[in-house]
Formats: C-alpha cells, sequence, structure tokens
C-alpha cells in the first residue's frame, strides 16, 4: 500500500492513496470532482462543533489521510441532513459519504475519545434486534445508564413520563424476521 | 381512499399527539388509515451510521410487508419517511440495490406500492382546496413559521413532491387554514435531533437559533411535520423561551372544530393554550 508523510500545518500526517479509492467505491460519490468551492460547509450547522469542516474531510479523503478521518469529532456530529449534497455543484452526496466512513471507523473499531455515537447506535440496534422496534424510555434509560449520566435529563424524563409520553410497557415481542435481517447484514448491531 | 399507514416507534411514545392528530384528520378528510400490520423500526438514524446492509434490509422488510398489503404506504414521521422512501428508491432505480434488499429482506421487490408522507397525501392527493372547504373554525391571525426540517423533502430525486431548498407544502396548508405563514430562512435547516442524547450542547444552539429565527420573522408558533423534530425543539430550547410548535396535522385538526385537538394540545411541554387563547381558538 503506498504511503508517504504529509506535512501540514496541523503536523505531519501519514497519507495513504489506496484510501480515497475505498471511500468512493464504499460510497458511490465522485471524490475526486471536489474543487473546495466550501459550499457544503456553509451549510453545515451541525458539524460547526467538529475539528473540521466538510470540505476538509473532502480534502482529507483525497489526501488519504486516513487516520485523521476516521478520528475525526465531525464525523460524528454529521446528521446526514444532506444540504451540502443539494448544494454541491459537483453531485458530490457528501451524507452518503459521512455515513461510509462512521461505518468505516465503527467496522476499525477507531473512533474519537469520548465520542458516544458509535455506542448509542448500538444501543438503539440493539433494541431492535431484540423486539423490532424502539421503545424509546427503554432506550434512554440504557444510554443513561451506560454513560453513568443518570441525573441529566431527569426532570425532562418526568415531564414526559407525566404527559404519557414514555410508555414504561413496550407492546413487543420478538421477530424472527427482523433477527434474520441482522444475520443477513452481518457484524454491528 | 385506503392506505397502508406506519406510524413509527416515535409516534406510540414521545409523537403520540403527532399519531393522534394524523388518525383523526385523515379520518375527517375521508382517508382510511390501515395500521401495517406487523411494521418494525425502520433503522432510524443509528442503522444507516453503522451499517449500510442492515439500513437497507430493515426498511425492505417494511416495504416487503406493505407489499403484502397491496395499498400505498403512508409515513407521518420524517426521519422514518427519509429511510422508506430512500429504500424503495434505490430499489425502483437500481437493479442491483432491488437484489440486496430482497435478499436482505427476504422478499421479490415489485414496485406496485408508492410510498407518501402524510403532508404529501394531503398536498397530492387531497389538495388544499378540500382542506379549505373542511375549515369549520379558521386560524385567522395567527402567524406561523413553518419548519420543514431538513428530511422531509430531501434528497429532490426521491421527494419530489416539494422544492428541496424553499418547500412550500407546509406554507400553503396553514395558509388554507386560514393562518399566516411568514417568510424565513430556515425552514430546511437541521435542528440536530439526532445527536440530542450524545450532544446535547451542540442541539442547544441549533435550536436556539431557529426558534430566534422564528420569533425575529413575526411568527407566533413554529408548524412541524416531525416527531424528532418537534421533540427536540421542546426539549432543547433556552430555558426562557415560549414560543410553542405544533404539528401539522394539530392544526388541521383545530381548524376542522375536531373536539380531540385540545387533548393533544395537552401533551405538549411548552404550554400552546395562552397563544390559542389569545387567538380565541380554544374555550
Ligand atoms: S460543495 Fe462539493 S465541491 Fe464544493 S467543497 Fe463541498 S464537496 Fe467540494
Ligand atoms: S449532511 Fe452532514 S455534512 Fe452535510 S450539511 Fe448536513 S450535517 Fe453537514
Amino acid at each position: 500500500m503506498a504511503t508517504a508523510t504529509l506535512h501540514l500545518p496541523a503536523g505531519a500526517i501519514t497519507v495513504d492513496v489506496a484510501f480515497r479509492e475505498e471511500v468512493a467505491r464504499l460510497s458511490g460519490q465522485p471524490l475526486e470532482l471536489c474543487f473546495q468551492c466550501q459550499k457544503c460547509a456553509s451549510g453545515c450547522y451541525p458539524t460547526q462543533e467538529g475539528d473540521y469542516t466538510p470540505n476538509e474531510i473532502m480534502r482529507l479523503i483525497q489526501y488519504g489521510a486516513r487516520d485523521a478521518v476516521f478520528r475525526s469529532r465531525t464525523i460524528w456530529l454529521c446528521t446526514s441532513c444532506e444540504t451540502c449534497g443539494l448544494r454541491c455543484p459537483n453531485g458530490i452526496r457528501i451524507a452518503e459519504v459521512m455515513d461510509t466512513l462512521k461505518q468505516m471507523a465503527v467496522e476499525r473499531g477507531i473512533t474519537p475519545a469520548g465520542e458516544t455515537g458509535p455506542m448509542f447506535h448500538n444501543l438503539f440496534l440493539n433494541e431492535i434486534r431484540a423486539t423490532g422496534r424502539i421503545h424509546e424510555t427503554m432506550l434512554m434509560l440504557k444510554y443513561k445508564l451506560k454513560t453513568g449520566n443518570l441525573f441529566a435529563d431527569m426532570k425532562l424524563g418526568w415531564q414526559l413520563f407525566r404527559r404519557g409520553k414514555l410508555p414504561l410497557l413496550p407492546r413487543l415481542k420478538k421477530d424472527p424476521a427482523v433477527r434474520q435481517i441482522f444475520e443477513r447484514a452481518g457484524g454491528q448491531g | 381512499m385506503q392506505y397502508s399507514y406506519y406510524p413509527g416507534c416515535s409516534l406510540e411514545a414521545t409523537g403520540v399527539e403527532y399519531n393522534l392528530s394524523t388518525r383523526a384528520v385523515a379520518g375527517a378528510l375521508g382517508l382510511e388509515l390501515v395500521e401495517l400490520p406487523g411494521w418494525t423500526c425502520c433503522g432510524s438514524s443509528s442503522a444507516h451510521a453503522v451499517n449500510k446492509d442492515l439500513t437497507l434490509g430493515l426498511a425492505a422488510h417494511n416495504i416487503a410487508l406493505a407489499q403484502q398489503q397491496g395499498r400505498d404506504l403512508v409515513v407521518p414521521c420524517s426521519a422514518c419517511y427519509t429511510r422508506l422512501s430512500k429504500a424503495d428508491h434505490q430499489m425502483r432505480h437500481d437493479p442491483g440495490e432491488r437484489a440486496r434488499g430482497e435478499m436482505l429482506a427476504g422478499f421479490s421487490y415489485t414496485g406496485e406500492i408508492q410510498i407518501y408522507s402524510f403532508l404529501e397525501v394531503v398536498r397530492v392527493q387531497v389538495g388544499m382546496e378540500r382542506v379549505a372547504q373542511t375549515v369549520r373554525q379558521s386560524l385567522t391571525g395567527l402567524k406561523l413559521a413553518c419548519y420543514y426540517g431538513c428530511l422531509l423533502v430531501r434528497p429532490p430525486e426521491v421527494r419530489p413532491f416539494d422544492r428541496a431548498e424553499d418547500p412550500t407544502s407546509l406554507d400553503e396548508l396553514v395558509a388554507a387554514l386560514g393562518a399566516e405563514p411568514v417568510p424565513w430562512c430556515y425552514k430546511t435547516t437541521c435542528c440536530g435531533a439526532g445527536l440530542s442524547l450524545t450532544r446535547p450542547e451542540v442541539v442547544e444552539q441549533l435550536v436556539a437559533r431557529l426558534l430566534s429565527a422564528a420569533r425575529e420573522a413575526g411568527a407566533d408558533a413554529l408548524v412541524s411535520a416531525c416527531p424528532l423534530c418537534q421533540n427536540n425543539l421542546e426539549m432543547r430550547r433556552p430555558a426562557q423561551e415560549g414560543i410553542p410548535v405544533f404539528y401539522f396535522t394539530e392544526l388541521m385538526g383545530l381548524a376542522f372544530g375536531l373536539g380531540e385537538a385540545s387533548g393533544w394540545l395537552k401533551k405538549h411541554l411548552v404550554d400552546p393554550f395562552p397563544l390559542l387563547q389569545r387567538f380565541s381558538l380554544v374555550g
């Protein structure tokens, strides 16, 4: 695998040419067309708290900066709102790219320190696997227990409960068809 | 007109008033919504973050169920609608994706049924004229910022029923109910609902910005078409911010004079009654 070192103001990064091709193939997006017009970044509110803008992620992919991309907080802040893809003059659906990057990062077990996104998704999918549906009350509780952050949002939870919005008893049962989908899809969840 | 109805997980819990009002309003318009037997979670925002096959497979499974029923499928939740209509679009237009979906969900895709959001049904199948004719109590004077959220009309090739950058269907709808839609720039700006549990501090900023933009535009309230947006806009707002957020179906029920409407509105975390009383819309 062809790698080299690239010296950026932020430090030296190892580049890997094959990375761009892999992301392009898995996402189905023409990544090589990005010419850094930054239109995607200008409409992207959710990732403003991240470490890179969407066009910077595109550039890092073009460089083949595999680790920088997998460790970035930005990919976990992307909500797939599709604003970027709608506006990109080169027809690149960046949400698809961000999804692909998340999937690849999870597969490789690489996530930025303190990022609870992947753990949340895992809990969520386990709920589906178990009963076919999401029981929101259980999901919230399990997430709170896992993060050890049981008391944040307690008041909110109580308010929801009082309005009949957090039912305690799910009307769910196991669904073998759903289990089969999980088996066929393999891997995560 | 008969449809299969896919409520989705949120409509059984945090979005319960959206569920109740959608069913009631559909009845008032002569649409019959038959709950899809055995429906399962569409995968929501978690499946596609983690596993591509699971994303298509979970959605395709529900499409298979709907196909068995032989009726078009109505999906009120924007997030579920996104997952289901995207999977349907993939399988309809890409033979490779069709084969993958068929393999994952164990069925044979016929493309015979269509998937609609409830807003789409109201706009395209019912039409604003019929909506206006059904109004018993006009929402005159109410200024509303229509908040479509990011998912409802995107991507455009999957959901061509409205414009992707500056949609108008909700605006037309509230106008048909007698209210006044205000022009504003945040119709489709993401509220961050998917990050509500994992990154609340980020979401709080997004929500604060949206709500203050609606106020600046002169709105008395916002109108939503998604349980995730509606909850997020109520739960993650700044403590002093009291602008209500309605589901469009609740406003339809109110304008149609349906007695149940106040029961739905009582479920909101942000009390909309003072505003409605000011306009003499509730007793
Ligand atoms: S909008 Fe498209 S071309 Fe422009 S910077 Fe973003 S990805 Fe690149
Ligand atoms: S899809 Fe992701 S990257 Fe694109 S604008 Fe939305 S949050 Fe930003």
